[in-house]
């Protein structure tokens, strides 16, 4: 079998459990909006927002093209920040 | 000056400066080669990870099948960047605390088994091989240009460069050439965009002239380009078109596929910490994006631009004649781009003018044999050579068009040489050392890396000749062979302590094999033209392309994984322990030498 190259296997701790069910939490919240500006104001729901006129066009059609992306630079940047404050809250960040 | 030195000229001096980073960074340090990115800032790996990652099919191809097409390959967009979203939330972190340098070794390592990394060896080979063939597609539009011969010709001298490109090798590791490169390639998309969109728009910001106004006639953009396509007979550029089903399935396998593509992942393993892993993956989106945001514009401004030069008297007046054609330095590009064989007109019904229109339109048919017209004239126009054609459509200086045939190359060789370099890797240290020959030498080992670089590119290049599609499309099942097969495996590793050995392995074959022979179904058998049963407007299931069915291949591996895995021999206790650790960033310490 393989040997693992990692230093300090922790056994799990109430803490550890704590801390993985709010990462979880976490990034199911981000994929929801990661789904909802693509999946959904892009394609979806395109037709629902037909009214709201951008430039010459829908909203949907920004969406598409320029708006999902923008959003998902936010969502990565988001989590970054969230989850390195989330690491020293319960003490797993690195030393 | 000529255009072709003035090319020759941007393409050599792009690649000098490329070669002297390379040999400056080299003195600097000798070690790490295949570390590249330790001890570099987030940003400086975000701006490497971003040449890295675009390739022929987001510089060259993909504006192209934007325009050509219009909303519904918004599909592209959305795909190639939301694929970021799920490596920085669901796999760079922990694939950094986990600390290696290969997928197929963590995957070897997490599913304990030699089996499970041979299986990933095979997945990773596959997607990188289909992603080559996409690249020499793109190298031979770019090569067959700004050498001015046909494609063929362009693709075989480009598999040379690319070959020698590869072999010399450490270029891929140096973190600084590929910033080069980036610069290169990003400066060669937007300069000629931003003078574009002055031309059109008024406004210096490609991305807003998109939603701007077409100074010309004074309405929106967008609106004006609706109005002459639709005048034609063509789709209306903003509406869906297409089915919508499959516009969902193949944006959802671009963006699995992307995080499941291990050239890319590979650079998340070396960055100093695991909080980086996280900031890097944003980095690298940011320097992505301002390719991604830029192409929607290119791609409706020069079809604005194609089919007002075609028409100078209005869509409702005579054509443009084949005189103009030949004298007119606006059309210049014409001639030159002919010579490649990727565009052509004829003209028909013989009345010394050149009539483009979508022939297959009932109201352009009425029109046509009122005016008597006999079909679409402008014959072929391939969507790959929309992007490197642009500047020329454009009219714009000769140093731009330079600068633009420079950035396509960089684009192609980057990414060509970096599948190269995991495709060897894979085949010398995953298969030969790590499976077959463990005791192998160092001289064996390199020299088993740079045949089974040779054979990929070979192989590369006659699938090339015959390419299943445009490049973006190419590549684009590569991404869902990556999504069918590796994404899952190294999701399932993460999240969840129950899929065994036995499920990862029945996961990840059925995965790629099931894609693999939907995709041999509608594209011929290994590629190979006339083979298929199938074709992507009638396809075997439902409206599901077979670019879009890396999501349904992702899905199945999933439920194979894990009926498996219930099945089974429960998980180890020591795996499990190996799980949690990978979880929580604390005792990360450097990334270790295999």
């Amino acid at each position: 079998m393989a040997e693992h190259t990692h230093t300090t296997s922790q056994r799990v701790t109430s803490d550890g459990v704590a801390y993985w069910k709010a990462n979880v939490r976490l990034i199911i919240g981000c994929l929801v909006i990661w789904a909802l500006v693509s999946f959904g104001f892009g394609i979806l729901l395109r037709p629902m927002l037909s009214g709201i006129q951008v430039g010459g066009t829908d909203i949907g059609f920004w969406f598409a093209q320029q708006g999902s992306i923008l959003v998902f630079l936010a969502l990565i940047f988001f989590y970054a920040w969230r989850m390195n404050r989330l690491d020293r809250q319960f003490g797993v960040d690195e030393e | 000056m000529d255009q072709t030195v003035i090319n020759i000229v941007f393409v050599g001096l792009s690649f000098a400066l490329y070669i002297g980073i390379a040999i400056w960074a080299r003195a600097g340090s000798t070690s790490d080669f295949y570390a590249a990115g330790r001890g570099v800032h987030p940003v400086t790996n975000g701006m490497a990870t971003a040449a890295d990652w675009m390739s022929a099919a987001s510089f060259i191809s993909m504006a192209g099948l934007i325009a050509f097409t219009g909303y519904d390959n918004s599909t592209y967009l959305m795909g190639w960047t939301g694929g970021y979203v799920l490596l920085a939330l669901l796999l760079a972190p922990y694939l950094r605390k986990f600390g290696k340098y290969t997928v197929s070794e963590f995957i070897g390592d997490r599913f304990y088994s030699k089996t499970a990394r041979l299986v990933a060896v095979i997945c990773l080979i596959v997607a990188s091989l289909t992603y080559v063939i996409g690249q020499m597609t793109g190298v031979g539009v770019a090569f067959g240009r700004f050498l001015e011969v046909d494609s063929t010709t362009g693709l075989l001298l480009g598999a040379v460069v690319v070959f020698a490109y590869a072999v010399f090798g450490g270029m891929k590791g140096v973190t600084y050439t590929q910033v080069a490169q980036y610069v290169v390639l990003i400066f060669a998309y937007t300069i000629p965009a931003v003078f574009i969109a002055l031309q059109l728009t008024g406004t210096p910001i490609p991305a807003l002239g998109l939603f701007g106004e077409h100074q010309a006639s004074g309405e929106p953009l967008l609106q004006r380009l609706d109005q002459v396509v639709t005048d034609l007979g063509f789709n209306e550029y903003t509406a869906h078109n297409g089915d919508t089903f499959n516009m969902l399935l193949f944006t959802l396998s671009l963006m699995i596929g992307t995080a499941g593509l291990p050239h890319v992942i590979m650079r998340f393993f070396t960055v100093p910490r695991v909080s980086d892993a996280r900031w890097s993956a944003g980095w690298a989106l940011v320097f992505i994006a301002l390719l991604y945001l830029t192409a929607p514009a290119v791609g409706a401004m020069a079809r604005l631009n194609i089919t007002e030069l075609m028409w100078p008297n209005g869509t409702d007046g005579e054509a443009v004649a084949i005189e103009t054609i030949e004298s007119d330095p606006a059309y210049d590009w014409m001639p030159v781009w002919q010579q490649t064989g990727l565009l052509g007109w004829e003209d028909k019904n013989g009345d010394g003018r050149i009539q483009y229109y979508n022939d297959g339109d009932a109201d352009m048919q009425a029109r046509a044999e009122e005016a008597g017209w006999e079909g679409n004239e402008l014959t072929n126009f391939n969507n790959d050579i929309l992007v490197l054609a642009n500047p020329e459509i454009a009219n714009l200086p000769g140093w731009v068009i330079g600068l633009v045939a420079a950035g396509g190359i960089a684009a192609a060789l980057s990414t060509a040489a970096g599948l190269l370099l995991a495709i060897s890797s894979a085949v010398s240290h995953d298969l030969i050392k790590g499976q077959i020959n463990p005791g192998i030498s160092e001289k064996a080992e390199l020299l088993s890396a740079r045949i089974a670089m040779a054979v990929a590119i070979a192989v590369a290049t006659w699938l090339g000749l015959n390419p299943p599609g445009f490049a973006a499309q190419t590549v684009a099942l590569a991404f869902g062979l990556a999504a069918a097969s590796i994404f899952p495996a190294l999701m399932m590793g993460i999240f969840s302590t129950t899929i065994n050995n036995r499920g990862a392995v029945a996961g990840m074959l059925a995965g790629l094999l099931v894609t693999l022979v939907y995709i041999f179904l509608h594209k011929g058998w290994f590629f190979i033209p006339d083979t298929n049963s199938f074709t992507d407007a009638d396809p075997l299931l439902g409206t599901i392309k077979s670019t879009s069915f890396g999501a349904v291949g992702a899905a199945i591996n999933f439920a194979v994984a894990y009926t498996v895995s219930s099945m089974t021999k429960p998980v180890p206790a020591d795996i499990k322990d190996l799980v949690e650790s990978v979880r929580v960033p604390r005792g990360a310490g450097s990334a270790q030498s295999h």
